[in-house]
């Protein structure tokens, strides 16, 4: 067995490094650079019932060391998924996680039965940390009831693992992570972006096209380490993810208590973050004498 | 789609304001076409963060032309970049100009739109066809690739908002007379081409569209402008769209 070799939530990664969902497409759009069997997953964009055609632009700006994004899970489907996206990541050998949105309790659940019969798809992460959309997202996120309900009625409809990714954006981020525990949730992923801002002072106006948007990038890495440290007393698997660009940023969240981690925004300012990553983690377990990437995992936690 | 590690081969100014940047990029110059870009890392750390994509202006050999304006941030930290200095660089990105056949090209530029309009004209030349640029810049001063076209034999029309040169007014002022047996190839401000838009209805024509961007490869949805199917990426589906498909909402 790899030293790199673990399982999240009762899937089997060959390596801890995961592509964050929306920022990696299906894993065409980077084939040339990135071969997605050589990532721990490939987590696909947000994806929904039918097509969504996104917010109004400009869906991005540029901030201190990150960048906001307003996209608005812009996704062209379940069908586009099944037919198109599934068929080809399966051809490339790659393990892949879907990521689901919806509107209400009953897409969500629509899109998990789909994919339950699904042989290419390894585990679900439901979004219910989106900031960008008036329903469904970080809607059903924000409190701990409306995500047990979520995650309990989607529990009862799929066996395939169940990660749940959270937003940093609520009042108590423990207590909505044990309600999902408890409504059957396999995992969790945290953090999602943090709901942010710019003005353009030219024209005096929110920059984005849809006011607000989600912070992502090295600016946020600090507290997705906080929720990720704070989250690891719920006794899920966590999937860490928020301004990972290194694998010393990488090794940060196992010690916080991360089983795995995904890059996302990372993934623009250098393609081939993610690869570098895993060599890196693999150089540091070596140097380290560490038998295994899992062993690290909580470790800083004493 | 390649990334490439460039030397710088030069790096000047041309104009107020405008900078030449000449990168020995041996596997993206062979596979790029006019109206395709590069997305380019201005620095080296955290911030900025995201890539700057700039068009590509030119080709020789295993060497690639940007020609950009300084108007932020990401572009002034790219205009301190040394000859000898390397930018990392991907592409050649996006969808590119396609020849429209039977018509000869009329090339519209405003601003730092002229770079990919360079490109074209030049490829347009080595392909028989007869190119004319317009090009419309704020003053005299701001008149950039002027040599590279006379060089060609391509001709070069001038306005000015200041009227130090040629007509004064916008570059869609000298259309008229000129739209005749043309296809129109277009980059610019949105209201150059939401003028263009108008004055020629019925003449084929594409545009290359800018806009801020995170990927530069369609994974992230960011870039989007609108169409008349919709929205659509300008990283991916574009930069460069029919005329006709594109809608301005303001």
């Amino acid at each position: 067995m790899s030293r790199l070799a673990v399982e999240l939530a009762g899937i089997r990664l060959q390596n801890p490094v995961l592509a964050a969902s929306g920022t990696f497409g299906y894993g065409r759009e980077y084939a040339g650079l990135v071969p997605p069997a050589r990532l721990g997953a490939v987590i696909t964009k947000g994806t929904s019932l039918e097509p969504w055609p996104g917010n109004p632009p400009p869906r991005t700006v540029e901030t201190a060391a990150g960048m906001l994004n307003s996209i608005g899970l812009e996704n062209p489907g379940l069908n586009h998924l099944v037919e198109e996206d599934l068929p080809w990541l399966a051809g490339q050998g790659a393990t892949v996680i879907v990521n689901v949105v919806g509107r209400t309790i009953e897409e969500y659940v629509a899109v998990a039965e789909v994919l339950d019969r699904h042989r290419g798809v390894s585990g679900l992460e439901l979004n219910i940390s989106c900031p960008n959309v008036d329903k469904g997202g970080l809607a059903f996120g924000a409190a701990p009831e409306t995500a047990y309900a979520l995650v309990r009625a989607v529990r009862k409809r799929t066996r395939l693992p169940l990660l749940v990714k959270l937003s940093p954006n609520v009042t108590d981020l423990v207590r909505i992570a044990q309600r999902v525990r408890e409504a059957g949730a396999d995992g969790l992923s945290a953090v999602n972006t943090l709901v942010g801002m710019a003005i353009d002072l030219e024209r005096r106006r929110p920059v984005l096209g849809n006011v607000t948007g989600g912070l992502s990038g090295p600016a946020i890495k600090p507290v997705a380490l906080a929720a990720v440290w704070r989250l690891y007393q719920v006794g899920l698997p966590i999937l860490g993810l928020g301004g990972i660009a290194t694998w010393s940023d990488a090794a940060e969240f196992l010690l916080a208590g991360a089983t795995a981690i995904a890059v996302g925004t990372a993934t623009f300012a250098r393609p081939r973050a993610m690869l570098e990553i895993v060599e890196g983690l693999e150089g540091y377990l070596a140097c380290q004498g560490i038998a295994n990437v899992s062993e690290l995992v909580g470790r800083a936690h004493g | 789609m390649e990334l490439e590690q460039a030397e710088i081969l030069e790096h000047r100014e041309v104009a107020p304001g405008y900078r030449r940047l000449v990168l020995a990029a041996p596997a993206i110059a062979g596979r790029a076409g006019p109206g395709q870009f590069v997305h380019l890392r201005v620095g080296e750390g955290p911030h900025p963060l995201l890539r700057r994509p700039l068009s590509v202006a030119g080709r020789r050999g295993e060497a690639l032309t940007l020609l950009y304006r300084v108007v932020g941030e990401g572009t002034a930290l790219l205009a301190t970049r040394r000859p000898g200095e390397r930018l990392d660089l991907l592409g050649p990105l996006g969808r590119g100009f396609t020849f429209i056949d039977g018509r000869e090209p009329l090339l519209v530029a405003g601003g730092a739109g002229v770079a990919p309009l360079l490109f074209l004209a030049a490829e347009a030349r080595a392909a028989g066809r007869k190119p004319l640029v317009l090009l419309g810049v704020a003053t005299a001063a701001e008149v950039v690739g002027e040599d590279e076209l006379a060089a060609l034999g391509i001709p070069l029309e001038v306005s000015t908002d200041d009227g130090s040169r040629g007509r004064r007014g916008p570059v869609t002022d000298l259309l008229a007379g000129r739209l005749e047996g043309k296809a129109i190839y277009a980059c610019g401000p949105a209201a150059m081409v939401r003028r263009l838009k108008e004055l020629a209805p019925g003449v084929p024509g594409q545009v290359s569209l800018e806009a801020a961007m995170a990927c530069g490869v369609g994974a992230c949805r960011g870039c989007a402008c609108r169409t008349a199917g919709g929205y659509r990426m300008v990283c991916a589906d574009g930069p460069v769209f029919d005329l006709g498909e594109v809608v301005f909402d303001e």
